[in-house]
């Protein structure tokens, strides 16, 4: 039955070579609009840490006020004092202070010159909380936390360049003038989106740093962040007291903590609201408590990691496709009406109202098939012309696979399917004895 | 003439539509959505373009950028003598017209230490004015290709040294002109004094216009702060570099050579430690390019599909009529008749779809508005779509419609 009725929409496309054309060019343009769309779109929304995004939590703690913030919302990061405060506590499973840093980087190794390398300062459960797998060695303990050690995990990157790849643990090397212990080396490691540690220095698809090193050493070289936001007019602050800073309001911490139930993320929300509330009746923060506590999705969801260019093209081509069905629903519409004739024939010879409606839908589902394969084709070149299209650290995350195609496929497929509904029932309507009469 | 007859013939015509109805309704549609769909995507791109094409005003053919890191350990007093050296031998290379140290550059994006609070009382209450600033001396208005419209430059002695956790109290400073006339509307601000968070400092010049560091807003961009001072942050210092030829690559390799004859103070990246004005532009806008590219195809291949539809129905109309076209014929209607008939009668479907299309053009602008921050469309834009379309449609009707006055009278008379 397929086969035969596959044969009579070739038969009725032959005849109206033009129209078959256009509708199967048109779907093919919508469909893969809206697929090249979707890859980028797909690419810059993908979940950094599958399966484990809702248990990550991020929680903030408004210490600068309404005269400071900006539409009631805390700053993105917290201050030394209450990241601390958190960090004593510990109210979750497993949690991790951190901040971005950028280290003058020395090997003993006198070919390679000094360099400046980007990393964080983190605390030791950072690695188990991120998943990040390791190619020789390991993180370091919450001891070695304790008792400020001198030990740094190395991306495989960095490795190639100052060990030439191989297993360079228990070697040293010079950041910043002081030697650590290489503790790690890292696997390649590149979460899309980099979603640890966003701020105005760092762009979510920016690669992620080389170097790891304790948050408590790091604090006591007076390392800063590359982002630090402070309630002041210029919105910095004099570093050279340290502890002076340390105790500012100003903010440049990043907490993580691991909350399993959604018994546990009330319990922590209930905590950081006290603590606040604790805060205010000491009398260092002048307004009740503005908290919040966002899992990993959240948090991207809040800081709009995603591209406004692909958000947008995924809208303008949605409504592209949308044009194209309502353009085809009336080119089938004028194409299965052409066909009154033969339906009435077909009607009178016994063919019953599902045969005309399975013929039909066949037949679109056909023509959907073939724009599928043609959209397969401008899809391949739209993601191979991604890189003239979006900026270049996002065009590189986009890519075809099987499950793109084959998506691509099914939705021409669909698409006209949907779009011949109604010119099928129309046919389908058809008097026979109308079309046979003889005039 | 024959715009009357276009006009008496519009009766038969709207009764002629209401036996298609489906079809019409589904051209109206299709207009409708893509007036609504392109409207707002061509103004999407025509207000990247306006904010990509933005001038900086600087020289910026001929200017390139320096980041340039210090080696750690160094004292404030061997940084300054640093800069002292590099940028005696800076002005000395071939090629190389003037050059500055600052701490950002234009479109250069946001940082700690790129911004100011100006206040007009040294006992205001309020906040000050925000606005970005950049470390300059004597050279900056030559390096970056802009012009003074009131005052004078800085002189030598009026440069000081500060840094990051330094104060900075010049005695003078240099202002755009957007910023002096937001400072003091009534234009007397040339020689007043403002209050920077360290002390008073008096407006010296002012300069015809200068970008600062950020590309977010177009005031906040324009009000830029030239401060007399060498900026010793110990992290490192950003020279800019004009150079004579826009031909840059070997005047950025003898600089580089320059520099590396106290290779032992610093750390140029070789990746990008050194970009010119024209990557820095490229890099800073690649968002709001992508954008107007990925619209323009998207509005471009809307209209090509309107276009087709249009074209794929009316043939079909033109065949599904074919005997009444040739009783007209045959009753004495000419081709002129017949093409009029089609293109009046596409006007009426096109025309359908612009008012309820625009409807659309204006809520889809409004609920845009509400998650990208656009502004509001202004009208003339689904105007212009709109003139697009009644075009496009009159075009893509005109084929089908010679098609149709074609017929020759005696199909009136055939039996199929």
């Amino acid at each position: 039955m397929w086969g035969y009725y596959v044969v009579l929409a070739l038969r009725s496309s032959a005849r109206s070579k033009a129209l078959t054309a256009l509708v199967i060019v048109l779907l093919a343009f919508g469909v893969s609009a809206c697929m090249v769309s979707y890859a980028v779109f797909r690419a810059t929304t993908s979940d950094p840490l599958p399966g484990k995004s809702s248990r990550l939590y991020v929680p903030l703690i408004d210490n600068i006020g309404p005269s400071y913030n900006y539409l009631g919302e805390p700053n993105e990061t917290l201050s030394y004092m209450d990241a601390m405060a958190l960090w004593h506590a510990h109210k979750a499973s497993r949690q991790t202070l951190l901040y971005p840093t950028k280290w003058q980087v020395e090997s003993d190794n006198p070919s390679v010159p000094a360099m400046t390398e980007t990393g964080d300062a983190v605390t030791a459960d950072f690695f188990s909380m991120f998943d990040v797998p390791f190619r020789f060695g390991s993180g370091w303990t919450a001891d070695d936390d304790a008792q400020h050690a001198t030990v740094a995990v190395i991306s495989r990157h960095l490795n190639e360049a100052l060990f030439g790849g191989h297993n360079s643990v228990g070697q040293e090397i010079r950041l910043d003038g002081q030697l650590f212990r290489i503790g790690g080396v890292l696997e390649d490691w590149n979460p899309r989106p980099r979603f640890f540690d966003l701020g105005d220095d760092v762009r979510p698809f920016d690669d992620v740093g080389d170097i790891y090193i304790p948050f408590t050493r790091a604090t006591d070289m007076k390392k800063d962040s590359t982002f630090s936001l402070c309630p002041t007019d210029s919105q910095a602050f004099d570093e050279s007291n340290w502890d002076a800073y340390l105790h500012s309001e100003c903010d440049r911490i990043v907490a993580w903590v691991e909350l399993a139930t959604p018994a546990d993320v009330d319990s922590y929300r209930e905590y950081l609201r006290h603590y606040a509330a604790e805060q205010q009746r000491l009398g260092r923060f002048s307004w009740p408590p503005n908290i919040r506590l966002r899992n990993l999705t959240d948090w991207l969801t809040f800081l709009q990691v995603t591209p406004r260019a692909s958000s947008l093209s995924i809208l303008v081509s949605a409504s592209f496709l949308l044009i194209v069905l309502v353009n085809v629903v009336g080119l089938m519409l004028a194409r299965f009406m052409r066909r009154a004739p033969e339906i009435g024939v077909r009607r009178a010879l016994g063919a019953s109202r599902t045969a005309i409606y399975r013929q039909f839908l066949i037949e679109a589902a056909s023509m959907g098939f073939v724009g599928g394969l043609l959209g397969v084709a401008l899809t391949l070149l739209g993601v191979w012309g991604a890189g003239a299209l979006f900026e270049p650290n996002i065009a590189r995350l986009v890519h075809a696979d099987t499950s793109l195609i084959a998506l691509t496929v099914l939705l021409a497929i669909a698409a006209t399917v949907v779009s011949a509904l109604y010119p099928t029932w129309r046919a389908a309507q058809t008097q026979p004895a109308w079309q046979i009469k003889i005039n | 003439m024959a715009f009357t007859r276009t006009f008496m013939q519009l009766r038969p015509i709207i009764a002629a539509l209401g036996r298609h109805k489906v079809a019409t309704a589904l051209i109206v549609l299709q207009v409708a959505l893509t007036l609504a769909v392109a409207s707002n995507a061509l103004f999407i791109v025509s207000t990247r373009i306006v904010h990509l094409s933005r001038p900086t005003s600087t020289d910026e053919a001929h200017l390139f950028v320096i980041r340039n890191g210090w080696k750690l350990g160094q004292t404030a007093a061997q940084i300054d003598a640093n800069i002292r050296a590099d940028l005696e031998s800076l002005r000395h290379v071939a090629g190389v017209r003037d050059a500055f140290p600052s701490q950002g550059f234009p479109l250069g994006g946001f940082k700690d230490d790129i911004i100011l609070r100006l206040k007009l009382k040294p006992d205001q209450k309020t906040h000050g004015q925000l606005v970005t600033f950049f470390a300059s001396d004597g050279h900056a208005i030559d390096t970056l290709g802009i012009s003074l419209v009131a005052g004078r430059n800085f002189r030598p002695d009026e440069i000081t040294v500060s840094g990051p956790n330094e104060k900075m109290s010049p005695a003078s400073i240099i202002v755009t002109r957007s910023l002096a006339d937001q400072l003091f509307p009534d234009g007397s601000a040339l020689g007043k004094t403002v209050y920077l968070p360290d002390g008073p400092a008096a407006i010296i010049g002012i300069l015809a216009s200068l970008q600062g560091p950020l590309k977010q807003s177009d005031r906040l961009d324009r009000y830029t702060v030239l401060v007399p001072t060498h900026y010793l942050d110990p992290a490192g210092v950003v020279y800019l570099v004009r150079t004579d030829s826009t031909a840059m690559k070997p005047v950025i390799a003898a600089t580089l050579k320059a520099l590396q004859e106290r290779s032992g103070v610093r750390i140029i990246d070789l990746k990008d430690g050194i970009v010119t004005m024209a990557q820095v532009r490229e890099r800073a806008y690649a968002e709001d390019r992508s954008v107007a590219l990925l619209m323009s195809i998207l509005s471009g291949l809307l209209l090509l599909a309107t276009a087709g539809g249009i074209v794929g129905l009316s043939s079909f109309w033109v065949s599904q009529r074919r005997r009444q076209i040739g009783i007209r014929r045959s009753l004495g209607a000419t081709t002129g008749d017949i093409l009029r008939y089609f293109h009046a009668e596409n006007f009426l479907i096109v025309s359908g779809g612009i008012l309820l299309g625009a409807l659309l053009a204006f809520l889809a602008n409004l609920g845009l508005m509400h998650v990208y921050e656009l502004p509001r469309m202004p009208l003339y834009v689904p105007l212009l779509g709109a003139l697009l379309l009644w075009l496009l449609g009159q075009l893509a009707v005109w084929g089908p419609a010679r098609f149709a006055a074609k017929v020759p009278p005696v199909v009136a008379i055939r039996t199929e």
